[in-house]
C-alpha cells in the first residue's frame, strides 16, 4: 500500500489520516469521527488562510500605493494577524443603547455559520469533500443566499442610519448579482449534466495532449467565467463593488455599530466568503483540483485547489488596488442591463453548443455569437453617454 | 417519527407562531424566515435535497429579504409602543387556523385518491430535471410565461413616467 505510488499516497494523505484516526473508534462512530475531522479541517484551514490573506492584502495594497504596509510586528510584519486577533478579542464589545439586542447579537453568528456551511460541499482535493451531495451546487448557493438575511439583520438592528443604508445597499446588490451568479453556474450544469460538484470536477479532469478540459477554455465557458467573476466580486462586496461599506460615504456600512470580536466575525466572514466563492469558481470553471497540465498530476490535487484559490485572491487584491468604486446607479445598470442579458445569451449559446455536435464549426459559431453580442451590447450601452479624455481639475 | 422530526417541527411551529404574534413587523419577517428554514430542514430530513435547498434559496434568500424590504420601504418598522405582542393576535390565530384546517382537510382527503407507496420514493435531482422537461414541460412553460409577464409588469410599474407622456 505505502511506497508503491508516492504521488497518489501524498494526494490522499488526509483521507488516509482520517481513516487512521477513525479506526481507533468503534465502527458505529467511525462516520461521525470522519465528519468531525473534516469539519475541524475546514474551520482550521480557512481561517488560517484568512490570516495569511489579510497580511498579503495589506502588504500588496501597500506596494501598489507606494507605502510599506504592516512591518512592525515580527519579521516583515508576519505576526500582524496574531496582534489583530488579540486586539479584537480584548476590545470592549459596545452595543448601541437603542439596538435590537437579540438580532444584533445573532447577525454575525448566522453570517459566519452560513459562510462556513458553504465549504462543506467544496471538493478541495480528489475525494476530499465533506459531503458529496447530489445537489451540492444548490446547497452552496442556498447557504450564500441565507447570509444575505444576516447582513440585513446586522444593519437594521443597529438603529443607525449608516448601518441601515449599508444593509439596504448590500442586500440590493447581493440580490441583483445573485441572478447572474446562478445563471452562469447553470451553464456549467448544462455542460456537465449534474449539480454535484465532484462530478463537475471529474468532467473537467481529462487532458487533450497536455492541455486540460477546463470549461474556461470553451467560448461560453470563458464568457461565463468572466461574468461569474464580476458577480462574485459583487457578491462578496469587494472593490469596485464595495458600496455597502464605502468608507467615504457610510462609515463601514452594515457593521458600523459592531466592535470587538463581533466586528472581527464580520471581517472573517467577508474573507471566508471570498475563499468560498473563489473555490466555487475554481470548481466550476478551472477544473477544481485538476492539475493545469497533464505532466503536473504528480503534484497533489489539494495543492492545485488552494493554488487556484489564491490566484483568485490575488486578483481580488489587485482589483481593489486598481479600480475606483462604482456609483449605485452604475452598479444596478451594469447588473441588469449588461451582465444579466449577456448571461442569458450565453445560456442559449450553451444550448447551441450542445446540439451542434463535435467539430471546429461549433467553436466558430459560438465564439462569433458571443463576440457579436458583447460588442453590440457594449456599444448600445455607451450610446448617449459622454465619453471624453479624462480631464483633471486642481485646487487653485 | 424520529427526534429530528420533533425538533424541526418545534422550530418551524415556533417560527410560525412568532411571525403571527410578534408586534414588530421586521421581527415577524425574521421569524417567518426561521419557519421557512425549518420547513427546508424538514424536506431535507425526508431526503428531498432539491426541494429543501430550493426552499432555502428562494424563501430564506429571496422572499424573506423582499418582505423585509417591503416593510422597511413602506412603514411599520418603527419601535413597538406598548406591548410586545400584536393586539390582533387572536384574529391572526383564527385566520391561520382556518387556513390550516382547509389545507389539512384537503391533504387528508387526497390520501385516499393517491396510490399507497410502501417504499421510500427516491427522487434524485436528475429525475426531477427529467420530469420537469419531460412530462411536466407544459406547466413549467406556463409558469415561466406567467413569471415573465409578472416581471414585465413590475418593470412597467417601476418605470419613470416621462414628462407629459405616459
Amino acid at each position: 500500500m505505502s511506497g508503491t505510488n508516492l504521488p497518489a499516497t501524498v494526494d490522499q494523505i488526509f483521507i488516509t489520516f482520517t481513516h487512521w484516526v477513525a479506526h481507533f473508534f468503534p465502527s458505529a462512530f467511525q462516520p461521525i469521527v470522519a465528519d468531525v475531522l473534516g469539519v475541524i479541517g475546514i474551520i482550521s484551514v480557512f481561517p488560517g488562510l484568512f490570516a495569511i490573506t489579510v497580511l498579503l492584502e495589506r502588504k500588496g495594497l501597500g506596494r501598489m500605493q507606494n507605502r510599506y504596509g504592516p512591518n512592525r510586528v515580527g519579521p516583515w510584519g508576519l505576526f500582524q494577524p496574531v496582534a489583530d486577533g488579540i486586539k479584537a478579542l480584548t476590545k470592549e464589545d459596545v452595543v448601541p443603547f437603542h439596538a435590537d439586542n437579540v438580532v444584533h447579537f445573532l447577525a454575525p453568528l448566522i453570517l459566519l455559520t452560513a459562510v462556513f456551511m458553504g465549504f462543506a460541499v467544496l471538493p478541495v482535493g480528489h475525494h476530499m469533500e465533506l459531503m458529496n451531495m447530489d445537489a451540492g451546487l444548490l446547497f452552496f448557493f442556498a447557504m450564500g443566499a441565507s447570509s444575505e438575511l444576516s447582513v440585513f439583520m446586522a444593519g437594521w438592528s443597529s438603529r443607525n442610519k449608516y448601518s441601515l443604508l449599508g444593509a439596504m445597499r448590500a442586500v440590493a446588490q447581493m440580490i441583483s448579482y445573485e441572478v447572474p451568479l446562478l445563471l452562469t453556474s447553470v451553464i456549467v450544469v448544462m455542460l456537465t449534466g449534474s449539480l454535484s460538484l465532484p462530478r463537475i470536477v471529474e468532467a473537467q479532469a481529462g487532458y487533450s495532449g497536455i492541455l486540460p478540459h477546463w470549461y474556461v477554455f470553451t467560448p461560453m465557458g470563458f464568457a461565463a467565467f468572466i461574468m461569474f467573476g464580476i458577480a462574485a466580486t459583487a457578491e462578496t462586496n469587494r472593490s469596485p463593488f464595495d458600496l455597502p461599506e464605502g468608507e467615504s460615504e457610510i462609515i463601514a456600512g452594515y457593521f458600523t455599530e459592531y466592535s470587538g470580536f463581533k466586528f472581527a466575525m464580520f471581517f472573517i466572514a467577508e474573507y471566508l466568503a471570498m475563499f468560498s466563492i473563489s473555490g466555487i469558481a475554481t470548481t466550476l470553471f478551472l477544473g477544481g483540483w485538476a492539475a493545469p497540465f497533464s505532466f503536473l498530476t504528480v503534484v497533489p490535487s489539494w495543492f492545485w485547489f488552494f493554488a487556484k484559490v489564491m490566484c483568485f485572491i490575488f486578483v481580488f487584491i489587485w482589483m481593489r488596488g486598481t479600480l475606483p468604486r462604482l456609483r449605485q446607479d452604475q452598479l444596478m445598470n451594469f447588473a441588469w442591463k449588461f451582465v444579466l442579458p449577456f448571461t442569458l445569451v450565453d445560456l442559449v449559446v450553451t444550448g447551441i453548443w450542445r446540439f451542434m455536435g463535435e467539430g471546429i464549426l461549433r467553436w466558430i459559431v459560438c465564439s462569433l455569437i458571443l463576440i457579436a453580442t458583447y460588442l453590440i451590447m457594449g456599444r448600445t450601452g455607451m450610446v448617449r453617454k459622454p465619453f471624453a479624455p479624462r480631464s483633471y481639475r486642481y485646487a487653485e | 417519527m424520529s427526534p429530528v422530526f420533533y425538533i424541526l417541527s418545534i422550530v418551524t411551529i415556533a417560527g410560525g407562531l412568532a411571525a403571527v404574534l410578534l408586534k414588530n413587523l421586521v421581527h415577524c419577517a425574521l421569524a417567518v424566515s426561521v419557519a421557512f428554514a425549518g420547513l427546508a430542514l424538514l424536506f431535507l430530513s425526508l431526503d428531498a435535497q432539491f426541494v429543501g435547498f430550493a426552499q432555502i434559496l428562494v424563501y430564506v434568500g429571496a422572499v424573506a429579504i423582499l418582505v423585509v424590504f417591503a416593510i422597511l420601504l413602506t412603514r411599520g418598522s418603527d419601535q413597538p409602543r406598548e406591548s410586545f405582542f400584536s393586539r390582533t393576535w387572536g384574529i391572526g390565530l383564527v385566520v391561520a387556523a382556518a387556513v390550516f384546517a382547509v389545507l389539512g382537510w384537503a391533504v387528508l382527503q387526497s390520501s385516499s385518491a393517491l396510490p399507497r407507496e410502501s417504499a421510500v420514493p427516491v427522487a434524485s435531482v436528475h429525475d426531477i430535471g427529467v420530469a420537469l422537461v419531460g412530462r411536466y414541460v407544459l406547466p413549467l412553460e406556463i409558469v415561466a410565461l406567467l413569471l415573465t409577464a409578472a416581471t414585465v409588469g413590475a418593470v412597467i410599474v417601476a418605470m419613470h413616467e416621462k414628462d407629459g407622456t405616459r
